[in-house]
Order: C-alpha cells, then structure tokens, then sequence
C-alpha cells in the first residue's frame, strides 16, 4: 500500500501535463491516465451497480466521455475527482435502467433513528476476517455493502474504500460536506450492524447482546 | 459538551475515527469511552468495519479483462473528434 501512495504522490505531479497532452489529442498521454485510474473506476462502478457487465461499460463510457469532454475539466478539482463524478454518474444510470427504477438518486437520504442507534451491541472476535476464508469472507462483504441503499454506499465506497476526502467526495457527487458526512456515518453503522451475524464472538464469549445500557 | 450521552457519542463518530475532532471534543469523547462498553465495541467494531473493506478487495479487476477495456477505450478515442488545444 505504502508504495501505492508514494506512486500516486508522484503521478499528481505530471498529471496536468498529462491532462494538457490529452486536450490537444495526444492519445497515448490520455492512456496514461488510463492506467492510472482504470481499476479504481471499474471498482466504484461495480460496487454502484453491482453488475460485472454493467461496470465493464462503465468504464469504457467514463473515460471516452472523459475524453470528449476534457475541454470541460478547468483543472480547480483533482483529474481524478472529476472523473469519478462522470463515473459515478454513468453508474447511476444503469443502476436505474437495470431497476427500472427512476428514484435511485443520491438523493435519497432515508433518515430514520435506528440508522444511527445500533440495534446490538455485540462484541466482535478477535481478527473476525480470520474466521472465513477468502472467499466466504468475500461473500459476505459484498452481499452486507449491496444491501445498503446506492446513496449510502456510494459515500462509502468513495471515502472509506477508494481514500477520497471528505471534500473530494463531496465534490464528486455534487453533495455538501455535512451530507457527505451523514451519509458515512449510517453507512458505517448499518455495516457494522448487518456484519454483526457474522463476526461476534460466539455464544459463551464475552459478548454484549443489547443495547438497554446505551444512555 | 459536558456529561457526553451514548447518542453524543455516535454523532461524532465518524470525525473521531477520521481524526478530524478538535482535542478538547476528542478528550470528551476518549472520557466517554472510558466507561461506556458499549460505545467502546461499537467504535471498535465499526473502525473495524472501515479496515476490513478497506483492505477486501473486492472487485478488483483482471488483467486481461483490463487490457481488453484498454484497448477498446484508446481505439474509440483515436477515431473520435480530437479535442482542440485551446
């Protein structure tokens, strides 16, 4: 990981050079900002749609929209921010033509007390990740992130998977920072909810089962 | 924030898990902590929540799928109205 960031320290530095390369039509400089965010696009688009194929196409449309729309990137955001708004967007799309659902929005900000009061309060193993293995492990994550609401996870996947800040996230999806902010937190505790089944510690441990001591 | 409730608590967990609370609100919050089991196991948990996906990878892609994306994006690209360089 530490690598991984140290690169991406470096790539920022010749980014706008790059950015400027692609504007006038170099395509082998728009390559290179391919290869540098490909797998993060294909990652936020499949968590978005949670569709293989779907995500593929999201992918390809998000960097040639990119593309055909450089002249529209001002450079005031990161490269990148931009173009995870344009992914992001493209995602919502499919979502909601897969769906045939019209109200799928990042809007949606279903607020309701029990999102940010847990309903239990069980202690967890120590290392739960070690009690399954891989792809069981896998299993789980993805079925408990897909059971959140696109809005919620959406933030989620932004700040807490792919490292955005809180001010690029919000920048992404066209929301205000205290939106930003009220979406991670339920978002965080709904997983930390649904994930409980799974990782507490096992009946006879030390767990913590209610939550009548919350004050 | 004086006598910090269980509710105080998950208000501020989310700038408490990013580190960005101011440190009087942080001492506050640590105090709360202090006693609190379950604030302590749902804070616990929930950073724990962050580190498990953070480091899942889930969806990561393959890479021959990725060089097949590769070239079908920069083909597209080539054949499409080059942007102006102004």
């Amino acid at each position: 990981m530490a690598l991984i960031e140290t690169n991406v320290k470096n790539a920022a530095t010749d980014e706008m050079a790059l950015v400027h390369a692609a504007k006038g039509g170099d395509v082998a400089a728009f390559e290179q900002l391919v290869k540098r965010y490909d797998r993060n696009i294909f990652r936020i688009a499949q968590h978005i749609t949670q569709n293989r194929e779907d995500a593929e196409d999201v992918v390809q449309d998000a960097f040639l929209k990119a593309y055909e729309n450089l002249e529209q990137f001002q450079g005031n955001s990161k490269f990148y921010t931009w173009l995870v708004r344009i992914a992001v967007n493209e995602s919502l799309m499919k979502l909601r033509r897969r769906r045939s659902d019209r109200t799928v929005s990042l809007d949606e900000d279903i607020e309701t007390e029990e999102d940010t009061m847990p309903r239990e309060v069980a202690d967890w193993s120590p290392n739960p990740e070690q009690l399954y293995n891989q792809g069981e492990l896998k299993d789980i994550l993805r079925k408990t992130i897909q059971g959140l609401p696109a809005s919620f996870r959406t933030v989620f996947v932004l700040r807490d998977v792919e490292g955005l800040s809180t001010e690029e996230t919000a920048e992404a999806l066209d929301l205000s920072i205290p939106a930003v902010k009220s979406r991670l937190l339920r978002a965080r505790l709904q997983l930390r909810d649904r994930l409980n089944k799974y990782f507490r510690k096992p009946k006879g441990g030390d767990a913590k089962r209610d939550v009548r001591g919350l004050s | 924030m004086q006598n910090v409730t269980c509710a105080d608590f998950l208000k501020e967990l989310t700038d408490y898990l990013d580190a960005t609370i101011d440190e009087s609100t942080r001492a506050e919050l640590e105090d709360h902590l202090a006693w609190c089991h379950n604030c302590y196991v749902v804070c616990n948990t929930t950073k724990k929540t962050i580190e498990i996906y953070r480091d899942s990878q889930l969806y990561e892609l393959p890479d021959d799928l990725r060089s097949r994306l590769q070239t079908a994006i920069l083909a597209k690209c080539a054949t499409r109205k080059k942007p102006s360089a102004t």
